[in-house]
C-alpha cells in the first residue's frame, strides 16, 4: 500500500467523524484527495496531532474523533499514548501511517523499522490495537473501528514511499481550516 | 498569600472550563484542588508540548483552556505555541511558574528565570506578572485578552503569591 491508497480508503469510509490530520504529506494528501470541513489540517507542530485529537475527543464524546498520523510524528510526542490509554476516550482512533522514513523531508529513515509500534499502543492500554498490510484488511479495521468503542489504534504499514512533487499544499489559511473545522462540530 | 482554592475559583468564575498541564510545587495546591473538582476537569499532561496540543483540542471542542506549567517547560512547548496557537489563533492561559526569579534558587532554574520574560517577548506571546493584590484583575484582564487577542496569554506566578 502507498500514501495515496490508503488515504483514500480511509477518506471513502468517513462521514461526519472530525479528523486531524497531522503536519506534512499526509495533510497535503489528505487534502488533495478529498478536502473536508471537518478535516482540520495542521502545517506546523509536529507531533502534536495526537495531543489535539485527544483533546477534541475528550471534549466532544458525541462525535468520533481520528487522529491520521505519520511513525515519525508518534516517535515524536510517544507520551501522548499512555495519556491516551489512561484518560480512555471510547470516540477516539488512533491511525499510524508507518512508512519507516520522514516522507515530508526527502525519505529520511526513522527508527520504526526495529520498533513495533503497535506494542506501545498495547502497553498504553488502548481498548482495540490492530497492524495491517494489505488494502482489505484495512477497509474492514476501520469498518469495525468506527462502529466499536475504543480508544482504537491502527498501525498502517506503508510500503512506498510518497512522490512528495505531485502533492499540493493546502490552500486554506491556518485561521479558514480552523474555523471551518469548529463550524464542522 | 492567596489561596489556591480562591484561586481556582476565579479561575473557573471568569469562564476556564479545562485544565491542563504539568505541575510544580508552587502550584501543586491547584493542581491538587483542580483534581477534586467535579465541575471541571483537569488533564495530567506528560510533557508541557503535550498539554497545549490537547488545550487546544478543548478549545475547538468548545472550551475555554488554561495551561499550568513551570517555566522550565515554556522551553518545551515554544513549537508548539509558535506553529499552533499563534498561527491559527487558538487561545490559552498559560499559568507559567517563574521559578529562578531574581536569582534565588536551584542552578538548573537560574538561565529561564532570567529569560522567561523576554523569551515570551521574543516570539510576541503577551503575560503578566501575578501580585498577592492585583491577582483578581489580572485573571479578567487575561481571559478578556485571550477572547479579543484569539491567542495565548501568559501568567507568571512567582513563589509565596498562592499557598
Amino acid at each position: 500500500m502507498n500514501y495515496k491508497e490508503v488515504i483514500t480508503t480511509i477518506t471513502e469510509l468517513l462521514t461526519d467523524q472530525l479528523v486531524v490530520c497531522a503536519n506534512g504529506l499526509i495533510s497535503r494528501e489528505a487534502f488533495t484527495i478529498r478536502d473536508r470541513t471537518e478535516n482540520f489540517y495542521m502545517i506546523g507542530s509536529m507531533g502534536m496531532a495526537s495531543s489535539i485529537g485527544l483533546g477534541i475527543a475528550l471534549n466532544k464524546p458525541s462525535r468520533k474523533v481520528i487522529i491520521l498520523e505519520g511513525d515519525g510524528n508518534l516517535l515524536m510526542n510517544p507520551g501522548s499514548l499512555p495519556m491516551t490509554g489512561a484518560l480512555h476516550p471510547v470516540n477516539l482512533l488512533h491511525i499510524v501511517l508507518d512508512n519507516e522514513v520522514y516522507a515530508s523531508t526527502g525519505n529520511q529513515p526513522t527508527i520504526s523499522s526495529k520498533i513495533e509500534l503497535e506494542e506501545f499502543a498495547k502497553s498504553a492500554k488502548y481498548a482495540y490495537v490492530k497492524k495491517v498490510t494489505t488494502n482489505e484488511e484495512l477497509r474492514g479495521e476501520i469498518v469495525h473501528a468506527l462502529k466499536n468503542e475504543g480508544p482504537s489504534f491502527l498501525l498502517v504499514k506503508i510500503s512506498d514511499t510518497a512522490e512528495q512533487i505531485e502533492i499540493g499544499r493546502v490552500t486554506h489559511s491556518p485561521e479558514q481550516i480552523k474555523e471551518r473545522f469548529m463550524s464542522a462540530m | 498569600m492567596f489561596k489556591s482554592e480562591e484561586f481556582v475559583q476565579k479561575l473557573i468564575d471568569s469562564g476556564f472550563d479545562f485544565f491542563t498541564g504539568v505541575p510544580c510545587s508552587i502550584i501543586g495546591n491547584v493542581i491538587n484542588n483542580l483534581t477534586e473538582r467535579h465541575d471541571v476537569t483537569y488533564v495530567p499532561a506528560v510533557r508541557e508540548d503535550a498539554a497545549v496540543g490537547v488545550a487546544s483540542g478543548a478549545y475547538m471542542a468548545g472550551k475555554m483552556p488554561v495551561v499550568l506549567m513551570q517555566n522550565s517547560g515554556l522551553g518545551q512547548c515554544l513549537n508548539t505555541l509558535t506553529s499552533l496557537n499563534l498561527i491559527y489563533k487558538l487561545p490559552c492561559l498559560l499559568i507559567v511558574t517563574w521559578r529562578g526569579f531574581e536569582g534565588k534558587d536551584a542552578p538548573e532554574h537560574l538561565v529561564m528565570g532570567r529569560t522567561c520574560a523576554k523569551l515570551l517577548d521574543l516570539v510576541e506571546i503577551p503575560y503578566f506578572t501575578f501580585n498577592p493584590d492585583n491577582i483578581r484583575s489580572f485573571i479578567n484582564h487575561a481571559h478578556n485578552l485571550i477572547v479579543e487577542n484569539s491567542g495565548p496569554v501568559a501568567l507568571f506566578l512567582k513563589k509565596g503569591v498562592i499557598d
